[in-house]
């Protein structure tokens, strides 16, 4: 594997039920992402998007096939070094914010930095920065029930780079929010995608997918496009519109 | 560009064809970048022998980029207003390509499953584009709005692009039209 890539995975499948039931959610995908690279997987609900999402940041195990995470491989590890991998090394941002209801905003950034055996005082800071960096740091002490959709959202993105993760994983997070929420969660993305994070976004929304610098379609578990939105310039914005064709009658 | 366009701008004040330019470049944004000086002083000196501009009188110690001031004449007025409550909408152009998926498979000539698989990475190219244009634009920016407008359509065209591989791949499946 070379250095620069972040997650590669071979003939990845998951598995649910069986015989009758049996469910391929993820039927053999290969995946290369470089470090630093922005992909949003696309697709219908069902597609397997959400399942491929949880294999990579090791909330569920794999069926078959092999998935590496900065050069280890997730298979070979035990459970105990798995759960020490998805603290450290893994920020998740969901649909649903997922922020404890009976901790400030402060506090539920701090907590995955205590988790990971953080001192008090530096996950304090860390917090204070990071609440600070996504636009809240005067909402630090609120409640998420005194916050609103895309306050929420920030800060559950705020908590996901706690312990500065190798890889940010998104499920639908602007799926909850409205369009002015939304592209303030898509321009913290896109500043974290400037300054160098890993991004792999879920999304059923082609708005969202089309932030990605590219972009993967998925049907029934499995890849059926992959497009680089990137590379080359794509001639003027005024194209967009039809005002210039008509300029030269 | 419609020479309405250009009459409309000039519905507040008579103004320079650089002030023109400056009024399109705030109310597009980044989307202006296609337009070309040359096309607003020819489009002023269409209107102007059509009668819907006239060229006012300069104020005196005028220099010389501000001796063409024009305004509209009582026509240009007429016309403006009836542009503004004209109910005409952009037509979406999806049958020329519905017919070329269809010819081509028709034809035998290229997949139409390929040909909407293209279609789609181009569009999500564009809209990518418009996307990270909206990004950077200001929220309450007259630009931000047309943005929008310009994604929120890209979206539509992919959706029924979506609808369009459903279909065509359903067709090229080796049992199309058999029970089993």
């Amino acid at each position: 594997m070379t250095s620069d890539c972040l997650v590669r995975a071979r003939g990845l499948r998951k598995e649910y039920g069986r015989n009758e039931g049996l469910v391929r959610a993820v039927d053999g995908v290969d995946l290369d992402i470089g470090r630093g690279e922005r992909v949003a997987v696309m697709g219908p609900s069902g597609c397997g998007k959400s399942t491929l999402l949880h294999l990579l940041g090791g909330l569920d195990r794999a069926s078959d096939g092999e998935l590496w995470l900065g050069g280890r491989q997730m298979g070979e590890l035990s459970e105990r070094a798995l759960a020490g991998m998805r603290r450290k090394d893994v920020g998740f941002v969901f649909q649903a914010f997922n922020l404890m209801e009976e901790l400030t905003a402060q506090e539920n950034v701090e907590l995955p930095a205590l988790l990971a055996g953080c001192s008090p005082r530096a996950a304090r800071r860390r917090a204070r920065d990071l609440l600070e960096q996504v636009g809240l740091g005067d909402r630090a002490g609120h409640q998420p029930s005194a916050l609103s959709g895309g306050q929420r959202q920030r800060v559950a993105i705020a908590r996901a780079l706690a312990n500065e993760p190798l890889l940010i994983l998104a499920d639908e997070p602007t799926g909850n929010l409205d369009s002015a929420a939304t592209r303030e969660v898509l321009r913290i993305f896109a500043g974290l995608h400037a300054a160098g994070h890993t991004l792999v976004i879920v999304t059923h929304d082609e708005r969202i997918g089309a932030t990605a610098d590219r972009l993967i379609s998925m049907r029934d578990g499995v890849f059926v496009d992959e497009t680089w939105l990137t590379g080359g310039t794509r001639g003027r914005l005024s194209t967009l519109i039809g005002l210039e064709d008509s300029a030269h009658e | 560009m419609q020479q309405e366009v250009v009459l409309a701008m000039l519905a507040k004040e008579p103004a320079h064809p650089y002030q023109l330019r400056a009024r399109l470049d705030g109310a597009l944004g980044p989307l202006s970048d296609g337009l070309n000086a040359g096309h607003i002083y020819v489009t002023l000196n269409r209107l102007e022998k059509a009668g819907l501009v006239a060229l006012e009188e300069p104020g005196t110690g005028a220099t010389r980029s501000e001796r063409k001031l024009y305004g509209l004449t009582a026509a240009g007025q007429e016309r403006v207003s009836q542009w503004l409550s004209e109910l005409s909408w952009p037509k979406p152009d999806l049958a020329e390509f519905h017919l070329k998926l269809i010819a081509a498979a028709a034809a035998g000539l290229a997949d139409p499953v390929g040909m909407v698989a293209a279609q789609r990475r181009e569009l999500l190219r564009r809209l990518r584009e418009a996307q990270e244009a909206a990004l950077v634009e200001p929220e309450d920016s007259d630009a931000s709005l047309l943005l929008e407008g310009i994604a929120l359509r890209l979206q539509a065209d992919l959706r029924w692009l979506e609808a369009c591989q459903k279909i065509w791949a359903a067709r090229r499946a080796p049992h199309h039209g058999s029970e089993r």
